[in-house]
């Protein structure tokens, strides 16, 4: 189900932790076979569950309580905004709404075309650059304008 | 040992206990969800907050240390304020229904919100509602009522060792559930049902039956495998309702194995036999009639007494189920001899007749096995033959045991394995003689006799690994599961495992497979010097058999070679407690008691007596057992048939109770020829019992029969054999024992030892086959 | 990019160079020295733990404990494995400042890990890094990678015979997580839910080892006091909170951003820093050290500096150093749901006091914002704030008490506005 690419991240992380507690790998696993299947469905969380020899009901407690892993299918651009107070005070609900009027999609939705989904985040950590939104759990895009939205919505294919 | 004061009372506690138990030892009751005393600490539900003097905050009872001079309250304002805190959080999402609630009348949030909780609530917020979960056919759930104690995930992992429920999502949406579609399998699942404190686990088959102060609760003992769990009877208009353990830590804790609490299911089923019944124009052919009790007796005595006078007394073969009590087992067998026969025996599943110099048992008590260090396991399919046995040394593995294995298959125990030798059933033997051997090698002192018949045995790595195991670490124990009890060559194991464990300095014994193992034992139920084992008997066929509980189609080593043998006979009397396939060769079906409509005892594989009495009037025209054979004694003018009580009987096998038993029990053996060869060539079978197959009641509770536990036979095989004999897992194979054979689905499983070919064994659909142990060829069909 | 004092700088002054990340950089610059030293002359734990006391450092993730005595909790001698976790799940609303190292700092907190390693003879590290960032997740496991390549890590550390090494674990968006307990839980590979302390996890910690965790301000602070003295750090500061301290401020201010100064400069000063309130607007209300601690208002704060004892004695906390200006446009009612739905959310659920009363706070709160409060509302929030406070496994339940506790004290007559006339006072 993973791919050989994906198995070898997956066992550069295991490899960080003692032999016996390959389960601290869990959370880096599910990244990455999010990463390469978009979201986790329940075969692939027990098949990280056979991988690192842990129950799958142990694997689905991890994989629910992470706000960043998706268990159903999300659109092939997911964009995370964060509507925490510092961000807010610093325009995030003006982004918001712009966002959520471009898309025609409210917080976690996914547009017909599968082409976005818009979550809201918690705080991301960059407060300062607010406001600011993820691309794909992976990468932010800070000091957001109504103009540097349009484009990088745009960007996204 | 440190002094503490709590609620003004000082005691002195052992160091590293909490407030909680010293609490407890104080006699005092701090409120409390989450806290088990089985279970790991997890001091989430907030219930026991107390005061201690000098903290800043409330802490929780539960989970604090003690130290000494600490001053604690309980109930001072200060307590109080924190324990009411949290009873309204935790009955703000709470349903108020305990009227329609299954756990109204016995739950720990009503019984403690009736003290804590405010009048009315301010909460105005809508109530979350939590959705169903299905755990299969045991176990219902109402999940809306949990309060996030988790004591039920904590179960899981830590006492059934198999984490199957877990508490997926955060905050406020962390819901208690199994994986996706997954249900609830293990066989110890319904303990859940005691440890949630309020309503959301409930007993499926129980559910809306009746109210729990509408019960009245009888003491009993469960009456399936040998540790004779203690359990309590709840029975309303003469109807058991359900069982639920009775605490004993020296016997099951506080936990029931799942058939301990849901084969009470079959008593009120529509296949209790609950009339006399008579073959009226005998085999074949003859239709069965209802008959009076006075008809069918005088029918039994009269057959009986004929057959004995035209072709003898050992023409009567008498086959009882170590599941009765030691008194009926003990008026069958007096019924038996009185007669003249010594045909007699409990020992249906055994290959044959076995040495012994008196009662074989345990060989420690029970309870010790949670402190063992060291344990050598030698043919047990354990989790499936003893569910709480296996728990408990679960439990002394997590503290540091080391479990050794010899068997056939590699389970999962679901705990770690120090050694393990997965050879053949006719492996067996080599494997303990190489364990011997290494331990002599080792320096340890085998016994001679056995010393000299090893000395040509090569000791591999894994004999090495199992004998340094056990000569390291204290409090050791040898133990032979039902595989080895029934084995071709148990006499040898046995040889062979009293060295070892003599040779290693630990406790040898036999892990008792039904509830009165020992009890049949102790009753007589044994062939007398001339007399037939249960095999013998069945092999070279009598003219009449009685059977007391039994059901050779399924409990014998060859159910093939038992039918033959009672449809060949020409009269068979059959006292059970449900119609069974004896419909097909029984003449007279005579209608008893089980165990929870009758009194007597069981004695565990630990030698403990344990009398109870009936919980409710046997059904229809059912009597207890000792009460038919009395009358069937006095029938057939027998001596000593006069009891006007089962006490009465009890006294006759063991005028000083527990004393007596204690005197005969004796694990030794006398010297053997060890005949040590190589393992047999070729695939074997492994038949072992399923654990809802072990006795009429499990055969017949339908909950039980729905689990996974219950699944239709199957042959499973090692994926290696799977690919030689070409064969698809989930298609159909025949296999073949002899002229015996049977067609069943293919299922592979990598534990199993190369070559050993699992069938179960008692199941309708595996009672064509021949022995449970021994040569078995398997082919596409 | 920030402005800072460059001579007082502890963490971010690679900022001054052109490649501030890079390892040439911070060599070039004294880096990897304190360590070299240590090893070389096999410095005493004791003296190492010594000089970190002295330095009067106290615990930059929120709690302001003093991490040389921390460190003398940690047995040591004790036999079999023990660890050092680094806590850069910065989550707290607000903080910001752990990022900058990793951005443009890595090699001064990994330096201080492997002090700390060496210091509390652990076998290995971990840093807890927080999901969202995950551009620093990888380029802190690159730095890692050029330390390895230096010798920095790895087996015979600089020819020393000691072994050691570094990992970084990625978390993936659970505030809860920053809770050091929690973190554990969840490096382990489980949901991530504190454990009840005691045990404390100097003595049973990661996989049930003993372990020291710190904040990754904390531990990038420890070369330079290596390599200064304790005794530098402590006056760089004022006594009982030594050092500079990086401020990340955010909201309302012409140029949000971190601005590390020592600890004892005047509120006053920073805001100056930090560009002023927004142009055309006054101070209304700053919450001086992450979401979780008290609102103060203007002059309350105005009349602060920026350090442990006077931030707590005007009944706040310094916490993170996370400092959210609210300038007079701010609806405190809107703010304040805002937050309260931040720790309903974030509530690992596992004790019932914050997994029930996170949720009732929302609630409320939301009720009042919507339109839809009832007087009885406020007294019936602090009430219930009261019952969660100091009743939990950990202090997110006190933390979402914080908030909603202090708004309502201070502003409590915006509160009682929207509660009559269902709408905002100040017009937002
Ligand atoms: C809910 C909660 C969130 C926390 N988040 C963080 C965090 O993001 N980063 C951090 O360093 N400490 C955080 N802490 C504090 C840590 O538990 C811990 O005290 C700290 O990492 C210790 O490091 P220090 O002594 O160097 O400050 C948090 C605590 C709580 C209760
Ligand atoms: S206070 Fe909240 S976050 Fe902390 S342990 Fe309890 S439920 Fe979890
Ligand atoms: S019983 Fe102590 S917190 Fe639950």
């Amino acid at each position: 189900m993973l791919s050989a690419q994906s198995l070898a991240l997956i066992d550069k992380e295991v490899a960080k932790y003692p032999g016996e507690q390959k389960q601290s790998a869990v959370m880096s696993a599910l990244r990455i076979a999010q990463a390469q299947l978009g979201c986790l469905s329940k075969d692939c969380i027990e098949y990280v569950a056979n991988y690192l020899a842990m129950p799958a009901i142990a694997v689905y407690e991890v994989a629910t309580f992470y706000n960043m892993y998706d268990l159903a299918p999300v659109g092939r651009n997911k964009v995370t905004l964060c509507t925490n107070l510092p961000c807010q005070l610093q325009g995030a609900d003006k982004i918001a709404e712009h966002m959520r009027a471009k898309l025609g999609i409210g917080f976690g939705e996914t547009t017909e075309d599968g082409r976005y989904t818009l979550k809201e985040g918690e705080c991301m950590g960059a407060c300062g650059h607010g406001p600011l939104c993820l691309h794909n759990n992976h990468k932010m895009h800070d000091h957001l304008t109504l103009e540097s939205v349009d484009k990088l919505l745009d960007d996204m294919k | 040992m440190p002094i503490i004061e709590i609620d003004g009372k000082q005691i002195d506690v052992a160091p590293g206990a909490t407030v909680m138990d010293a609490a407890h030892q104080a006699g005092i009751n701090i409120p409390h969800f989450c806290y088990h005393k089985k279970l790991s600490i997890a001091a989430n539900c907030r219930m026991c907050l107390v005061e201690v003097e000098k903290a800043p905050k409330p802490l929780p009872a539960c989970a604090t240390p003690v130290t000494d001079g600490m001053k604690v309250q309980t109930h001072s304002p200060k307590a109080v304020v924190a324990q009411r805190g949290v009873m309204e959080f935790l009955l703000i999402n709470h349903p108020l229904d305990c009227p329609i609630c299954d756990q109204g009348g016995e739950c720990q949030l009503q019984d403690i919100a009736v003290g804590y909780g405010g009048s009315a609530s301010s909460y105005h917020e809508p109530k979350r509602v939590v959705k169903e979960k299905d755990l299969g056919p045991l176990i219902a759930t109402d999940m809306t009522r949990c309060i996030h104690c988790s004591r039920c995930v904590r179960f899981g992992q830590e006492i059934a060792g198999l984490m199957e429920l877990g508490m997926p999502g955060r905050g406020e949406h962390t819901e208690v559930m199994p994986f996706l579609e997954a249900q609830v399998t293990h066989e110890l699942s319904g303990n859940v049902i005691e440890l949630c404190p309020v309503g959301a686990l409930t007993s499926k088959p129980f559910r809306y039956a009746a109210r729990s102060w509408e019960l009245s609760r009888r003491k009993s003992v469960s009456p399936h495998d040998g540790l004779g769990a203690n359990v309590q009877v709840h029975v309303k208009n003469n109807k058991v309702f359900r069982v639920v353990p009775r605490e004993n830590e020296a016997v099951n804790e506080c936990w029931i194995a799942d058939r301990d609490r849901y084969s009470y299911e079959a008593l009120n089923s529509d296949a209790r036999l609950i009339q006399p019944m008579l073959r009226e124009g005998g085999k074949p052919g003859g239709k069965w009639v209802d008959a009076s009790w006075q008809a069918a007796l005088e029918h039994v005595a009269q057959r009986l007494a004929a057959i004995r006078e035209s072709q003898g007394a050992s023409a009567i073969g008498g086959l009882a189920s170590p599941h009765q009590t030691l008194e009926e087992l003990y008026l069958f067998t007096k019924l038996l001899r009185g007669l003249g026969s010594e045909n007699i025996d409990h020992r249906l599943a055994h290959a044959g007749p076995t040495q012994t110099n008196g009662v074989r048992w345990l060989g420690l008590p029970v309870a010790d096995l949670s402190r063992i260090e060291r344990v050598l396991l030698i043919g047990a399919t354990l989790r499936k033959e003893q569910p709480l046995i296996a728990q408990r040394l679960r439990q002394a593995v997590k503290h540091g045991a080391q479990l050794n294995v010899v068997h056939g298959a590699d389970d999962n125990l679901l705990c770690k394995v120090a050694g393990k030798m997965i050879v053949k059933p006719t492996g067996m033997v080599a494997a303990l003689a190489r364990i011997a051997l290494a331990l002599r090698d080792a320096g340890a002192p085998v016994s001679e006799s056995v010393g000299t018949q090893i000395a040509g045995v090569q000791a591999d790595e894994a004999a090495q690994r199992i004998a340094a195991s056990l000569l390291s670490g204290e409090r050791k124990a040898v133990l032979l599961g039902a595989v080895a009890q029934g084995h071709p060559e148990s006499d040898r194991l046995h040889v062979l495992a009293l060295a070892i464990a003599q040779a290693s300095g630990a406790a040898f014994g036999f892990l008792g497979g039904a509830a009165n193992s020992v009890g049949a034992q102790l009753a007589g139920a044994l062939p007398g010097p001339a007399g037939l084992a249960a095999t013998a008997m069945l092999a070279q066929p009598r003219a009449a058999y009685l059977l007391l509980g039994a059901e050779p189609e399924l409990d014998a080593y060859d159910p093939a070679q038992a039918l033959r043998a009672l449809h060949a006979a020409e009269f068979v009397v059959q006292l059970a407690a449900f119609k069974t396939q004896a419909l097909d060769y029984a003449d007279v079906l005579l209608p008893i008691a089980s165990f929870a409509e009758t009194a007597g005892s069981f004695v565990n594989m630990e030698g403990r007596l344990q009398s109870f009495h009936g919980a409710v009037k046997p059904q229809g025209e059912a009597r207890p057992a000792w009460k038919v054979m009395r009358v069937l004694g006095n029938l057939l003018n027998l001596n000593g048939f006069d009891y006007d009580s089962v006490e009465g009987v009890r006294a006759d096998v063991l005028p000083q109770g527990q004393a007596s038993i204690d005197a005969y029990l004796d694990n030794t053996i006398g010297a053997l020829d060890l005949a040590l060869g190589q393992a047999g060539e070729g695939m074997e079978r492994l038949g072992e019992t399923a654990p809802y197959q072990l006795d009429p009641l499990t055969r017949r509770a339908p909950s039980l029969q729905n689990t996974p536990d219950a699944a239709a036979p199957a042959i499973w095989l090692h994926g290696s054999v799977l690919a030689r004999l070409n064969l698809e897992e989930g298609g159909m194979a025949r296999v073949r024992q002899g002229d015996a054979e049977a067609i069943l689905p293919v299922r592979r499983d990598d534990r199993l030892a190369v070559d050993v070919i699992r069938v179960p064994a008692a199941h309708a659909r595996t009672a064509s086959l021949g022995a449970r142990l021994g040569a078995i060829s398997v082919e596409k069909v | 990019m920030s402005l800072n004092a460059p001579d007082t700088q502890v963490c971010l002054w690679t900022l001054q160079h052109p490649e501030p990340a890079s390892l040439a950089t911070y060599t070039a610059n004294g880096g990897y020295e304190a360590l070299k030293k240590i090893l070389a002359e096999k410095t005493p734990a004791e003296d190492i733990i010594a000089q970190v006391k002295t330095s009067a450092l106290r615990g930059r993730g929120g709690a302001g404990f003093p991490t040389g005595l921390k460190w003398s909790f940690m047995p040591r001698s004790f036999p079999g494995d023990k660890y050092v976790v680094c806590n850069s799940d910065e989550g707290e609303p607000g903080t910001f400042k752990d990022r900058d190292i990793l951005r443009f700092n890595p090699h001064q907190l990994i330096e201080g890990m492997i002090i700390a390693g060496y210091t509390l003879g652990a076998v290995a590290g971990y840093n807890y890094i927080h999901g969202e960032i995950f551009e620093q997740y990888q380029s802190w496991e690159g730095a890692l990678e050029e330390a390895r390549a230096a010798g920095f890590l790895g087996k015979n550390i600089l020819g020393s015979g000691w072994n050691f090494d570094l990992h970084a674990h990625q978390g993936y968006g659970a505030y809860i997580c920053g809770e050091e307990t929690a973190l554990l839980e969840s490096i382990e590979g489980k949901k991530g839910q504190p454990r009840f302390k005691p045990p404390f996890p100097a003595s049973y910690g990661l996989y049930g080892k003993p372990t020291t965790i710190n904040n990754t301000e904390t531990l990038a602070s420890i070369p330079w006091i290596m390599r200064h003295g304790g005794q530098a750090f402590l006056e760089l500061g004022k006594p009982n909170n030594g050092g500079s301290k990086i401020f990340s401020v955010s909201g309302h201010v012409n140029k949000p951003g971190n601005y590390e100064i020592p600890l004892g400069t005047p509120f006053a000063d920073l805001l100056e820093m930090a560009g002023g309130v927004r142009t055309g607007h006054t101070l209304k209300a700053v919450i001086p050290g992450g979401s979780s601690a008290p609102v103060l208002t203007a002059d309350a704060m105005m009349a602060c500096t920026m350090d442990y004892d006077a931030i707590s004695k005007a009944g706040s906390m310094l916490g993170s150093g996370a400092v959210i200006v609210m300038d007079d446009s701010v609806c405190m009612v809107k703010a304040l749901e805002r937050l309260s739905y931040f720790y309903f959310e974030e509530s690992c659920g596992q004790c019932t006091p914050c997994r029930e009363g996170t949720g009732w706070m929302y609630r409320i709160v939301q009720r009042i914002e919507h339109g839809k409060g009832r007087p009885e509302d406020l007294d019936e929030l602090l009430r219930i704030g009261k019952n969660i406070g100091g009743n939990t496994i950990c202090a997110l339940g006190e933390a979402a008490v914080g908030p909603v506790a202090s708004f309502v004290k201070h502003f409590r007559k915006e509160f009682e506005y929207h509660i009559e006339h269902k709408r905002c006072m100040v017009g937002c």
